[in-house]
């Protein structure tokens, strides 16, 4: 390559860099610094490295909304392993159940499940309210999780990695004496792993960034996820304390990236490795 | 160690029938090939006796027990696919020890038999391996000790191998014959390849359109082809049939181009006039100067002999094999011994006499 396409594209690079990174700065310089500043507009890119015990204290004190960050924290994170573990094991049982086995009206199964695509959260928030509030799982647990776990995409993309699973593998295995679930244990799930981590990484980020199904069906602050929360902290009755949002919103990002990064090499390999 | 009878075997998809009947005895120990071009039902039979696909009608008989509508796993039955169905994710160990895994014996048990294996097969040194770190012919083996371990009643062969290259295939097919003979596991081996069918198995079916045609040794099989079809499929180049019709009195056969040729074993039965289609094959028909002028149209050398491809003055294709290098000219004169011939029926296509 020519040195100044070289440049070029360094350039371009750097610029992108720049769009994604400077917010996150921002962000971070900003929890050190004096929330009426902020408010003022006079916020410095220097973050003052002596009030780094921000981070602690919004962590552990109590949020003007209820409760302290951890335990927001806690409820998101318990939320999106939920969300996370329970969308895995649905859809790798309805993908199992449509690739694998001949029954009556399994094509009907499929195409319903498929359907369900184009109904995003939002399009059937009202019907999914009205069948959890009948349920009585409003300001639970499981009527936080429950309703993100049902997914066609997982479905189908588990689908997809069955479909190139060759057939004489399968018959291998009947040879062998493989049952059903013995077959699903033992084959299908490790063939499958790779794509479960890039199915878990997607999913947890997904689960940890809800807010409108939880706004929605959760009203108990006991509940209250860390975005919940974080909105909670800006305006109300009281001045808004902008270097406290700032360092909560810093803590928020923490889990999700740190399971993107843990796990970059299983989700780059799930999402790119085709055939087995 | 079993024996295994089919009795009128039928298979249909759908409306589609693939199978249209079949009967079938194997000794115990014997090793049967299945020769046919593809869709003829040579997999489908092998399927249905595994038990991957369930006949529609008719009994298999493995052991003196019906087998037909039992589950694969309750047979006894292993089997060696074309693209080896190794599971990608174990190690050679774990793929070979896989069956007796969920048969629940145990670990010192399982260790011993894999062991013992995979030191017959040559596959001590790759037991740790995984199949994508293994060579092709690695893999075959692989493959055969994952059914060899068993010990299983019956041993199917799917094609096991057509993914080899030439050079392989050949070490392999003298490998597996190896094996059989001295294991004494009776089986079935599927293949479209007429060598490995003539060279492995102890007897061979020919089948045709769902329809086993013969069954019989493979010498039998390359001397006596019961129709055309085993006729022209059996033997390399094929056999070349030509018509013709029976003359004096059903003694000898009239080919036309004043040829006439008495017949060597005697009359066939019918008037004179029959249509017949009178087979020959390419090695057994010798040059003489005072014979059939065929021109020359494409020389095939194979080394040790060559292969002559050419017309008859009506147009007739006709091949003949010579040994040693092909003969100079544009045009050779050649006469058929009457004691090669084959004679078959024009309409039916059956074997006479």
């Amino acid at each position: 390559m020519k040195p100044h396409t070289d440049w070029l594209a360094h350039s371009i690079l750097c610029t992108g860099v720049a769009l994604f990174v400077l917010p996150l700065w921002l962000l971070l310089a900003g929890a050190t610094q004096d929330g009426g500043a902020i408010a003022r507009g006079e916020l410095s890119f220097v973050p003052d490295l002596r009030n780094l015990g921000i981070f602690w204290s919004v962590l552990t004190d109590r949020a003007p909304g209820g409760a302290p960050v951890w335990r927001m924290m806690l409820v998101s994170a318990a939320l999106a392993l939920a969300i996370a573990f329970g969308k895995i094991v649905i859809s790798l049982l309805s993908a199992y159940a449509v690739s694998f086995f001949r029954f009556p009206f399994r094509m009907l199964c499929f195409w319903t499940i498929f359907i369900t695509l184009m109904l995003p959260v939002e399009v059937r928030i009202v019907p999914t309210y009205a069948v959890m509030a009948n349920f009585g799982l409003i300001n639970s647990f499981t009527g936080l999780a429950m309703p993100l776990i049902a997914s066609a995409t997982a479905t189908l993309l588990f689908r997809q990695v069955f479909l190139v699973i060759p057939d004489e593998l399968v018959e291998a295995a009947r040879m062998d004496g493989a049952g059903p679930l013995r077959f699903l244990r033992d084959i299908l799930l490790p063939l499958s792993a790779a794509n479960m981590a890039a199915l878990f990484v997607i999913v947890f980020v997904y689960g940890w960034n809800q807010y409108l199904w939880p706004l929605l069906v959760a009203t108990d602050p006991k509940l209250d996820t860390i975005v919940i929360g974080i909105v909670k902290m800006i305006g109300g009755d009281t001045v808004t304390d902008w270097n406290r949002v700032m360092a909560a919103a810093v803590l928020a990002l923490l889990p999700p990236v740190l399971v993107v990064v843990l796990m970059q090499k299983w989700f780059v390999k799930g999402l790119t490795e085709g055939d087995k | 160690m079993a024996t295994l009878e089919l009795y009128d075997v039928r298979k249909s998809f759908g409306a589609t029938a693939v199978l249209h009947g079949v009967d079938l005895a194997l000794n115990d120990g014997e090793m049967l090939v299945i020769v046919g071009a593809s869709g003829c039902g040579k997999s489908t039979l092998l399927r249905l006796i595994a038990g991957l696909e369930v006949p529609t009608a008719g009994r298999i008989v493995l052991d003196g027990r019906d087998v037909a509508r039992l589950d694969p796993a309750e047979r006894d039955i292993a089997m060696v696919f074309q693209n080896y169905a190794l599971y990608p994710h174990m190690s050679v160990f774990d793929n070979m020890a896989y069956a007796l895994k969920i048969r629940g014996l145990s670990r010192d048990d399982i260790a011993r038999r894999v062991r013992e294996t995979a030191e017959m097969l040559g596959l001590g040194p790759l037991l740790d391996r995984k199949p994508r770190q293994l060579s092709g012919g690695q893999r075959q083996r692989v493959a055969m000790g994952r059914a060899i371990v068993r010990e299983p009643k019956l041993f199917l062969f799917d094609e096991p191998l057509s993914n080899l290259d030439a050079k392989l295939r050949v070490t392999m097919r003298a490998e597996i014959k190896r094996l059989q003979r001295r294991m004494g596991v009776t089986s079935l081996y599927v293949t479209h390849d007429q060598v490995e069918a003539m060279t492995l198995g102890d007897r061979l079916l020919v089948m045709h359109q769902g329809v086993p045609v013969q069954l019989a040794t493979p010498m039998e099989v390359f001397e006596r082809p019961a129709t055309t079809y085993v006729a022209g499929f059996i033997g390399a180049p094929a056999m070349n049939l030509l018509p013709g019709v029976l003359c004096q009195g059903g003694m000898a056969v009239d080919l036309g181009r004043g040829m006439v040729i008495p017949f060597a074993d005697g009359r066939r039965d019918g008037v004179d006039g029959r249509k017949l289609t009178i087979g020959i094959r390419p090695e057994h028909i010798v040059l003489a100067p005072d014979g059939v002028a065929v021109q020359i149209d494409l020389i095939e050398p194979l080394g040790s002999e060559t292969v002559l491809i050419g017309r008859m003055d009506d147009g007739e294709l006709l091949s003949v094999k010579v040994p040693g290098r092909a003969p100079a000219g544009e045009a050779i004169w050649v006469s058929f011994p009457a004691a090669m011939l084959h004679v078959f029926d024009a309409e039916t296509g059956l074997r006479l006499g």
